[in-house]
């Protein structure tokens, strides 16, 4: 009973809690230098500069949404519409791109649709007041089936040259767009959540969103603006991922929310709200993008690395559970 | 007043459902000639059997979206049976699907009772774990029709008065739900577990507990369906019913059992699949592309619980929430 009554106050534990934290994002940096060190016994292949360079594109669309996801994680809400979100913003690009848009209008035409699929789920959860996970497992279903029903079993394709730039070119070297893009939206995210006021209204929501309304916090418009930005989020993710992949099918990003949401509990995000840090996310981007490709490397198929994600889901939070009830066991004795 | 707040719920999506129909056969008076409504139901009745599992894991504040891997998992080990060991009677094969499904419940059940990790993590986890299983055991490859013994696949469509087999596990499951949710000291723990976990506390239920057997049953549910829907269909692959989970959630939300816990009936579960199934039925015949299907559950997972959360609101079961907050 203590532990459930630590993971719902936690504000009068910030000291341990926080020393946890710190420890699990090392814990996580070892992990990761672990993985990449085995990587480059396991497959000759893996320490070479390009072929790290197209690993990052295993992570960094999915990162960009995790960073807005593990916002709205700790404030106690969820999405699980990201991965639809994505396909229908591929989509009305794609129909876009049949009318002759460019480039520029392409882009805005994504992100807009982001936006706009983020302000659905906004209005639905803070106006409404109804439970996220039902609304975005409904948006979900939603969202994809408007893809669905435009495209069929069709396929978009036909995007300008020059889109390809987002999904495909590179700034520096072996430097991707979308890397320089992920590591300016980890700085926009880390110093957002860690270091204003609203990054503090995020935490005090998911601690206790009885409390921040009494403490003055508008706890709805910071809930609709978290909304926003995942759908925003999404939005840029649907523009690298069509740029990168040159089409779009209503099935595209299919299962990403699942990645997503693995990605941010594995960067120590509590999945009940009101702790997490941007770091931890970053590092477990790294660490899921690495094993992937990894695995990859050694000829694994997909199917069994989303079996790995499903355990690493549920290590990640059953390990540290075990651990301290063996450590209790073991002073009780 | 609760009670007479649920029944007008269900009179209402009976209503909804007869409008539907109405609607429908003012084009095609065919579709709901009695053979063919039978025929709706046939096919509805794996939806209503994973509904009724669905419903009770709702009822505890908790959710299973491992209910469609763990069909198509126990699909495909009784395919693999079936083929390996044509001769295995289908009394065999139903028994293990069961022992296999209720194995994969309790894990889940286990994983939140024992290590205390949120439902949504824990099945969302289960279920890739269980789709990869199917791959690696199967390699990849198709169980076909003809390679399934005859037996195997003619159990579903059996005839016993009139209806095939497939319905009459729905009805029996309905059924005994019905009763043991309404009639047995687990049945109603069920509510008092999801209504307010505190005050179940101190009238000596174990929450945990009694969530693990909410898992455990729509772990059961789902295997016994899973062998039934391979032999309807007569194949097995990794991607059988895939998504079919959210078709689950969407029966659940729309017969009125709310997310929030402790709410809902089997009839509820039973109604909310069927309105499901007669769209399903109803969109080839009246000419809409089977792709809008998606969108159409989605838009009404959506409309169902803003309806149920209005209702809600007005009964005053702000008592419940913050007791939800406080949990």
């Amino acid at each position: 009973m203590s532990e459930t009554t630590t993971r719902h106050i936690p504000d009068r534990l910030r000291s341990p809690l926080e020393a946890r934290l710190k420890s699990w994002e090392s814990l996580l940096l070892l992990v990761a230098v672990a993985i990449f060190i085995a990587n480059s016994f396991a497959s000759p292949y893996f320490l070479n500069a390009w072929n790290l360079s197209d690993a990052t594109f295993n992570f960094t669309e999915k990162a960009m949404i995790a960073f807005a996801m593990a916002l709205l994680i700790i404030s106690g809400e969820i999405d699980l519409s990201v991965a639809a979100i994505i396909a229908l913003a591929s989509t009305a690009m794609g129909a876009a791109v049949q009318f002759g848009v460019g480039t520029p209008g392409l882009v805005l035409i994504g992100l807009t649709t982001g936006l706009a699929c983020g302000a659905f789920n906004a209005v639905l959860v803070t106006r409404l007041g109804l439970p996220s996970i039902v609304v975005t497992i409904g948006t979900m279903s939603l969202f994809r089936g408007i893809s669905y029903i435009v495209l069929g079993d069709q396929v978009y394709k036909g995007y300008p040259a020059d889109f390809a730039f987002f999904g495909q070119g590179y700034v520096f070297w072996v430097i991707s767009f979308e890397l320089v893009l992920f590591a300016l939206l980890a700085v926009i995210y880390g110093v957002v959540l860690h270091k204003t006021n609203f990054g503090r209204a995020v935490y005090a929501i998911g601690n206790n969103p009885t409390g921040a309304l009494f403490s003055g916090i508008r706890v709805a418009r910071v809930k609709f603006i978290l909304f926003l930005l995942t759908g925003l989020m999404a939005g840029v993710a649907a523009v690298c991922l069509t740029s990168r992949l040159g089409s779009t099918r209503p099935s595209i990003a299919f299962g990403w929310e699942l990645e997503v949401v693995t990605m941010v509990v594995l960067g120590g995000v509590n999945i009940l709200g009101g702790s997490g840090s941007i770091p931890g996310v970053v590092i477990a981007a790294f660490v899921m993008g690495l094993v992937t490709f990894g695995l990859g490397l050694l000829n694994v198929p997909g199917i069994v690395m989303s079996i790995m994600i499903g355990l690493l889901l549920i290590g990640v939070i059953a390990l540290p559970r075990l651990w301290e009830k063996w450590r209790r066991r073991v002073a009780r004795a | 007043m609760l009670q007479r707040l649920i029944s007008s719920r269900e009179a209402l999506l009976l209503g909804a459902i007869a409008v539907l129909l109405a609607l429908i056969a003012t084009r095609f008076p065919g579709f709901i000639a009695p053979g063919n409504l039978a025929h709706v139901f046939n096919d509805t009745s794996p939806l209503i059997l994973l509904a009724i599992g669905q419903m009770i894991v709702i009822l505890t504040k908790c959710i299973d979206l491992s209910v469609a891997a763990n069909l198509a998992l126990t699909g495909m080990v009784v395919a693999m049976i079936n083929v390996s060991f044509p001769g295995v009677p289908v009394a065999v094969i139903l028994a293990v699907a069961l022992a296999l499904g209720t194995l994969m419940g309790m894990v889940n059940g286990l994983l939140v009772w024992k290590l205390q990790i949120p439902p949504i993590v824990v099945t969302l986890g289960t279920m890739t774990i269980f789709r990869g299983i199917i791959f690696l055991i199967s390699d990849g490859k198709w169980v076909n029709s003809h390679e399934m013994s005859e037996g195997f696949k003619a159990f579903p469509r059996a005839e016993l008065l009139g209806l095939p087999m497939l319905s009459w596990v729905a009805l029996v499951a309905v059924a005994v739900f019905a009763v043991v949710m309404t009639r047995t000291r687990l049945g109603r723990a069920f509510y008092a577990v999801g209504g307010n976990p505190h005050a179940a506390v101190y009238t000596g239920l174990d929450v945990g507990r009694t969530q693990f057997w909410a898992f455990t049953i729509s772990g059961a549910l789902a295997g016994i369906t899973g062998y039934l829907w391979v032999s309807r269909y007569a194949v097995a692959y990794v991607d059988i019913a895939g998504g079919f989970e959210l078709d689950v959630v969407a029966a659940c939300v729309i017969g009125g059992i709310s997310i929030a816990g402790g709410v809902g009936t089997v009839g509820g579960a039973l109604l909310g699949a069927l309105f499901l199934g007669v769209i399903k039925n109803a969109l080839p015949v009246v000419d809409i592309s089977p792709f809008w299907q998606l969108a159409i559950s989605g838009a009404a997972i959506i409309i169902a619980v803003a309806v149920n959360a209005r209702a809600a609101r007005v009964k005053g079961r702000i008592i419940l929430k913050s007791a939800e907050q406080a949990a």
